[in-house]
């Protein structure tokens, strides 16, 4: 199987729609077992680990991230938040057919809200993928945010 | 002028031992009564000498409601003056950080200053001539705050000209920033990035009592922290295995109350006070290789082991920073309004310690209190649903009375079981005091 544009334009536009949609444990399936999801604190940040992050994730902390949200004394999701990507069509910045690794940069606006607040931000999300048995997945995930040195009240899902 | 200013008896009245009145909580003009008495006659922390390492260097931020910045002058000593030009009142540095070599320069008339806030220059100076510029305010320079203190890198101001002494107001409650530092081989230690910011609607001193409150954890935090567990025994782990950083993180917080209870709270004079006197939740964190050698280098086996042996919880240094020394965190919680506070938390690094240490504090940092924390959202959840519900007439006080004693003398220095609400009324004993310190009325109020 060959990998085109259109395929990875399409698995970006899928995974976001799973977030919005709510599937989480199919979104989980989409990482591979040592991605980390990494949202910078810092504008350009280079250190994922020596610095503070917003969020710098394995496969564990996200898995508990996805199975609190759905607990049933989980008080800050009662009720609970909804959330929407609006996405410019991705730019493929690297296709590497013989080691089938991809990546993909794509601009967001990201819309969280509960009870009367609503959130916006706008991002930048840069997937590294890499075809396993025929399969996109997850190998890491980038995403930051414009405003990322801004102070903020809760962000609960997942930009 | 409303119900309180300038009346310290109406002030004293909020707290009563037991329980205090929610105004202290949702009355904005208690706010602005603690932003001019309580946050200008304590001693509050600006910054750390390693944010402004280079002459020249500069920090802004803010102590209570007053814009300050934060330098390092020529003789390479901080100095601390209000963000203002003494013109126009234009703030004279907007940056967060930044160097601005031998002078400020006041973007809007170029009258500039040197860094430690004395007047050096205006331009045009002739059109001042026979006006009386050296009877007025604007003549004087950049104003300083009325005291400044660093003590070992941490640098805190006393807003007012007179009072306590920066000694007698931390008194032996610097132990637990000494041995923050003191894990540090070179006794030394150096902000590592910028910090969380993380905003919340409520009050500041809802989050400065969290920091003392242990009966909250196994439950708020259920939610991670119990989740975490449970993932980690559907993977065939027991609580023995050895765990990963951030299971060692997250774990401790469902431990029982029983663990909390034994853990201890220590209370100093002036409203200080930690949690985790004989354990912690840091206790159990796996040692990181090359570590304990190089602090025995420093300091000898002996005195490693005993500064490693010291895992205090969570520090309080009232009015509003909260310091972990086990992990090298400070955060302040700094007051915007009655109901709106911003939580900033940094993260330093001992200097001369392997890096594995400081990865596991930017981890705890976080993992704990970023507005994207799980274990934070459930934290903010609670203080804005108090906001909110303090609202509620007729049920006006709030209790802090768990382990109250009669007659509790809150100037000598206690140890006592780790649940009880003492360090909370601690701090409201300290709050009445810098409150009405220099009040009008004062004296007939004694």
């Amino acid at each position: 199987m060959s990998i085109t544009r259109e395929d990875l334009i399409d698995f970006v536009y899928d995974e976001a729609r799973m977030l919005d949609e709510g599937r989480f444990d199919e979104w989980l399936e989409l990482w591979l077992e040592d991605g980390h999801y990494w949202m910078p604190l810092d504008w350009k940040q280079e250190d994922p680990l020596h610095v503070t992050s917003l969020m710098y994730e394995d496969m564990f902390m996200l898995r508990l991230r996805v199975q609190r949200l759905t607990g049933a004394r989980t008080f800050s999701q009662k009720p609970k938040s909804r959330c929407h990507h609006v996405l410019n069509r991705p730019f493929v910045d690297e296709m590497d057919h013989e080691a089938g690794r991809y990546v993909t940069n794509t601009n967001m606006h990201y819309v969280e809200t509960r009870l009367d607040d609503q959130l916006l931000l706008a991002l930048t999300a840069v997937h590294e993928l890499k075809l396993v048995d025929g399969r996109l997945r997850i190998a890491n995930k980038r995403v930051d945010l414009l405003n990322c040195d801004a102070a903020f009240g809760n962000i609960q899902l997942l930009p | 002028m409303g119900r309180y200013t300038d009346n310290p008896q109406a002030v004293a009245a909020l707290v009563r031992g037991r329980e205090v009145h929610r105004d202290v909580y949702v009355d904005p003009e208690i706010y602005r009564l603690e932003m001019k008495h309580l946050f200008a006659n304590a001693w509050v922390f600006v910054g750390h000498d390693s944010q402004t390492s280079n002459k020249g260097d500069y920090f802004t931020t803010q102590i209570g409601d007053q814009p300050v910045i934060m330098v390092r002058h020529s003789d390479n000593e901080i100095k601390v003056l209000y963000n203002r030009c003494p013109h126009k009142g234009t703030k004279i540095a907007i940056d967060r950080t930044g160097n601005t070599g031998k002078f400020f320069r006041c973007p809007y008339h170029a009258w500039s200053f040197k860094t430690d806030g004395c007047l050096l220059a205006i331009p045009l100076k002739k059109g001042y001539e026979g006006t009386g510029l050296e009877e007025a305010e604007g003549s004087r320079g950049m104003k300083a705050v009325g005291a400044v203190h660093n003590h070992r890198g941490f640098v805190f101001a006393r807003l007012a000209e007179e009072g306590i002494s920066f000694e007698e107001y931390f008194g032996d409650s610097l132990s637990s920033l000494d041995n923050m530092v003191d894990r540090s081989p070179a006794g030394r230690l150096e902000v590592a990035g910028p910090p969380l910011r993380y905003m919340h609607q409520c009050n500041w001193k809802m989050l400065v009592e969290n920091q003392t409150d242990t009966c909250h954890p196994m439950v708020a935090h259920e939610s991670s922290a119990g989740t975490a567990v449970q993932i980690w025994k559907e993977m065939g782990y027991t609580e023995d295995d050895p765990k990963p950083p951030a299971m060692e993180i997250i774990a401790p917080f469902m431990s029982p109350y029983e663990f909390f209870e034994n853990m201890g709270i220590r209370t100093w004079p002036n409203g200080h006070g930690h949690t985790g006197v004989h354990h912690s939740i840091h206790s159990k964190y796996s040692e990181i290789p090359g570590y304990l050698d190089a602090l025995s280098e420093t300091y000898g086996a002996e005195k490693a082991e005993a500064i490693l042996t010291e895992n205090r919880h969570n520090t309080v240094y009232f009015p509003n920073i909260m310091i972990k020394g086990p992990i090298q965190q400070l955060r302040v919680f700094i007051p915007l309004a009655a109901d709106k506070t911003l939580v900033e938390s940094y993260i330093y690094r001992l200097v001369d310690a392997p890096d594995e240490l400081l990865a596991r504090t930017a981890m705890y940092n976080r993992m704990i209190n970023a507005p994207t924390s799980i274990v934070g959202h459930d934290d903010l959840e609670m203080y804005e649903r108090a906001q909110e519900g303090l609202h509620v007439d007729g049920l006006e006080w709030v209790n802090v009375q768990r382990l109250y004693e009669e007659d509790e003398d809150f100037d000598e220095e206690r140890v006592e079981n780790g649940t009880t609400e003492r360090q909370m009324r601690n701090q409201f004993n300290a709050w009445v005091k810098f409150m009405t310190a220099s009040m009008q009325g004062k004296e007939a109020a004694e």
